[in-house]
């Protein structure tokens, strides 16, 4: 077993029981500590992957700044525990055993599309910014600027949202 | 077992390394308090800590074995026993992981056979890594608040929360008008690309062309530490202690450690991208070689101080102690007088620490000068002024930078 | 090297885990949070993909997965500030995270 694959193992381990977390713990701040530990894992996963530039990325804006977001809004309205409900009994009955199906059928699907002996291969220059960078301001500018002007709708709409009159 | 070590060299090395700059990171935490409480003592017309050792320098000892045997009080009332006790352990580990990128120079040495540079890791994206984890500690603030379950301590972590992140808009902002000059985002490069003289006298820093941003970015840093006029957060005045005012002992002190760890790294950061980090200000031409000696010389003053100073001590520890100090800088001047490799290793270091205590000064400058600011004005200040500026510097720059590329 | 599959699967597990967070869960943003789980799980799938095709079709059209990673990111992040003001809106009005609370419009 190389350093790469002890290090997939317990980060895609540590992604999951992160994920399972998420579904299982009743309060929403405990979620968001095992989503934003998911995307620790994840992060590196990516720089694993060579993608340096997506892992740092990926820490600054989801770790730092969308889940503080989540943190400070469940502060802000102190949730507290979720209630249980009639229907989150159905949803267990039916919902678990149907997501399972698709989970495992997913799983599978993927599994034999792309046989265990494919090897990811790397790329010297794979985790270089400027390569990245070069393409999204030439090959893809125009939904650059789309997500933009994208960024400015949200900003608007959520401030007209939080505002104390609507 | 040199075999051994040999084979697995970059990892030994690593290990070693890891464990020299966490060394002289805490040490530099526990003196950079005994710095902070003289100098503001000294601004104020206090004498400040100077009971334990000479000039109270055992001072930071002392702290630190008070906070160890403060009782430890388990906040009962906590919201979550885990999100308690993981807050202070976030911040200290966050606090001290943003180093393990800080290159400290240029030099390169031998060790085990294999060349090692003076840093823990160069990777091509140190200034991210350096944002991203900077970017966490806003969740040991936050959750301490939540988990305390407690008025005061709740406020304090809505507000770092609210804080944070508006600065950090500011303050990833003004670095780029730096990135668009240097095209890169290693930090080894950062500096590289700061080398030679305009003039052949003024230093080709970015702190010249990018002065708007570099203003930027140490105001938004001051805020993203925390510190006054930014330290809303643990207001004592409004807030008791703020976001810590549950917490006791070693937990109490892991987030002080914390803090002063940012205000370190903060200041080797603008030292990196403003002013050539580890870069001479002198040019490199014959007239200007004598200031390569400037770390000797130093280290050779220092040493003439302590020694002279031994004869005002009292206690004979006491004296004994300056002594054993001044001999030692002395050995160390002595060392880089007569040997060259040493003084060259040693210039990079020499001028990143000297240029970053400046920045630390001017940290504990401010806390001694200016008054805290009310919310509203921090909001407005950060939104209103700061993140239209680094805009501002960011449009300006890119058409100064294409226009010299045409 | 760990063979492509295997950083699939993973992808597909996370994203299930999501499909599953976002059926069962009732409060609205635990709910939330799981999408972002599924975001992150797709943005798995999209590296692993720009990884492997390096080896195949050069590295331009590999980097474009990664683009697309940026555009998920910027996306997400729009979402959850919309995502998020709503639901400050719906607690105000409703007083409960509950998404069985917000039926008014149901028959």
């Amino acid at each position: 077993m190389t350093l790469e694959t002890v290090l997939f193992y317990v980060l895609g381990g540590l992604a999951v029981l992160g994920a399972l977390n998420l579904i299982l713990q009743r309060h929403p701040i405990h979620s968001a500590l095992s989503l934003i530990l998911v995307m620790a894992s994840l992060a590196v996963l990516y720089l694993l992957l060579g993608a340096e530039f997506i892992a740092a990325v990926q820490i600054i804006i989801y770790a730092g700044a969308i889940m503080v977001l989540f943190v400070f809004v469940i502060m802000l309205l102190n949730a507290g525990e979720e209630e249980r409900t009639n229907l989150s009994r159905m949803a267990r009955y039916v919902g678990l055993p149907v997501a399972a199906v698709l989970l495992s059928g997913l799983a599978y699907l993927l599994y034999r599309a792309w046989p265990v002996d494919l090897l990811v291969q790397p790329h010297p220059s794979l985790g270089q910014t400027r390569p990245l960078a070069e393409m999204l301001f030439k090959d893809f500018v125009l939904p650059f600027e789309l997500t933009s002007i994208l960024i400015l709708i949200a900003v608007l709409g959520a401030v007209v949202l939080a505002k104390k009159e609507l | 077992m040199t075999d051994w070590l040999t084979r697995n060299a970059v990892f030994v090395i690593t290990l070693a390394k890891i464990g020299l700059v966490l060394f002289v990171l805490l040490t530099a935490v526990a003196y950079l308090v005994w710095v902070e409480r003289k100098l503001i003592a000294h601004i104020q017309s206090r004498w400040g800590p100077y009971r334990v050792g000479p000039h109270g320098l055992l001072q930071p000892l002392a702290d630190g074995l008070k906070f160890l045997f403060k009782e430890d009080i388990f906040f009962p009332h906590a919201t979550s026993r885990f999100v308690y006790l993981l807050a202070p352990f976030l911040a200290v580990t966050l606090g001290l992981m943003a180093i393990a990128v800080i290159p400290f120079g240029s030099g390169k040495f031998e060790l085990l056979g294999t060349q090692t540079g003076l840093y823990i890791a160069d990777i091509n994206v140190g200034l991210l890594y350096i944002l991203a984890v900077t970017s966490l500690t806003v969740y040991s603030v936050a959750l301490a608040g939540w988990a305390s379950n407690s008025k005061y301590p709740l406020l304090g972590g809505l507000r770092s929360a609210a804080q944070m992140v508006s600065y950090e808009i500011a303050l990833t902002l003004s670095v780029v008008g730096v990135l668009l000059l240097a095209g890169t985002l290693s930090l080894r490069e950062l500096v590289e690309a700061q080398q030679g003289h305009w003039g052949g006298l003024l230093p080709r820093w970015f702190i010249f062309p990018q002065f708007v941003a570099f203003l930027c970015f140490f105001i938004s840093g001051v805020a993203e530490t925390q510190r006054l006029p930014f330290d809303l957060p643990e207001a004592e005045t409004e807030l008791v202690a703020g976001f810590h005012t549950e917490y006791s002992s070693l937990k109490f002190a892991m987030f002080f450690m914390a803090e002063y760890a940012h205000m370190i790294t903060a200041s080797l950061l603008v030292t990196l991208l403003f002013l050539g980090g580890w870069l001479s200000p002198f040019p490199a031409g014959e007239f200007w070689a004598f200031t390569r000696y400037l770390p000797a010389a130093v280290a050779a003053g220092l040493a003439v101080v302590f020694l002279q100073d031994s004869f005002h001590h009292q206690p004979l520890s006491h004296r004994v102690l300056v002594i054993l100090v001044g001999l030692a800088l002395a050995g160390v001047a002595w060392g880089l007088f007569t040997g060259p490799a040493l003084l060259e290793l040693v210039q990079g270091p020499f001028w990143l620490l000297a240029k970053a205590a400046i920045f630390l000064f001017i940290f504990i400058w401010t806390r001694a000068t200016l008054p805290r600011f009310r919310y509203d004005q921090l909001m407005a200040f950060g939104w209103k002024f700061l993140v239209p500026l680094a805009v501002l510097n960011i449009m300006v720059t890119s058409f100064v930078v294409a226009w010299g590329a045409d | 090297m760990v063979p492509l599959s295997y950083y699939l699967v993973l992808s597909a597990i996370l994203f299930g885990l999501g499909v599953m967070g976002f059926l069962l869960r009732r409060s609205i943003i635990t709910i939330f949070m799981s999408i972002e789980l599924m975001l992150n799980a797709v943005n798995l799938a999209f590296v692993v993909f720009s990884h492997y095709w390096t080896a195949w079709k050069g590295l331009d059209s590999a980097l474009s997965g990664q683009v697309f990673v940026f555009f998920v990111i910027v996306v997400a992040a729009a979402e959850a500030a919309v995502g998020l003001a709503i639901i400050i809106v719906v607690f105000r009005t409703r007083a409960s995270l509950n998404v069985e609370r917000v039926n008014l419009m149901k028959w």
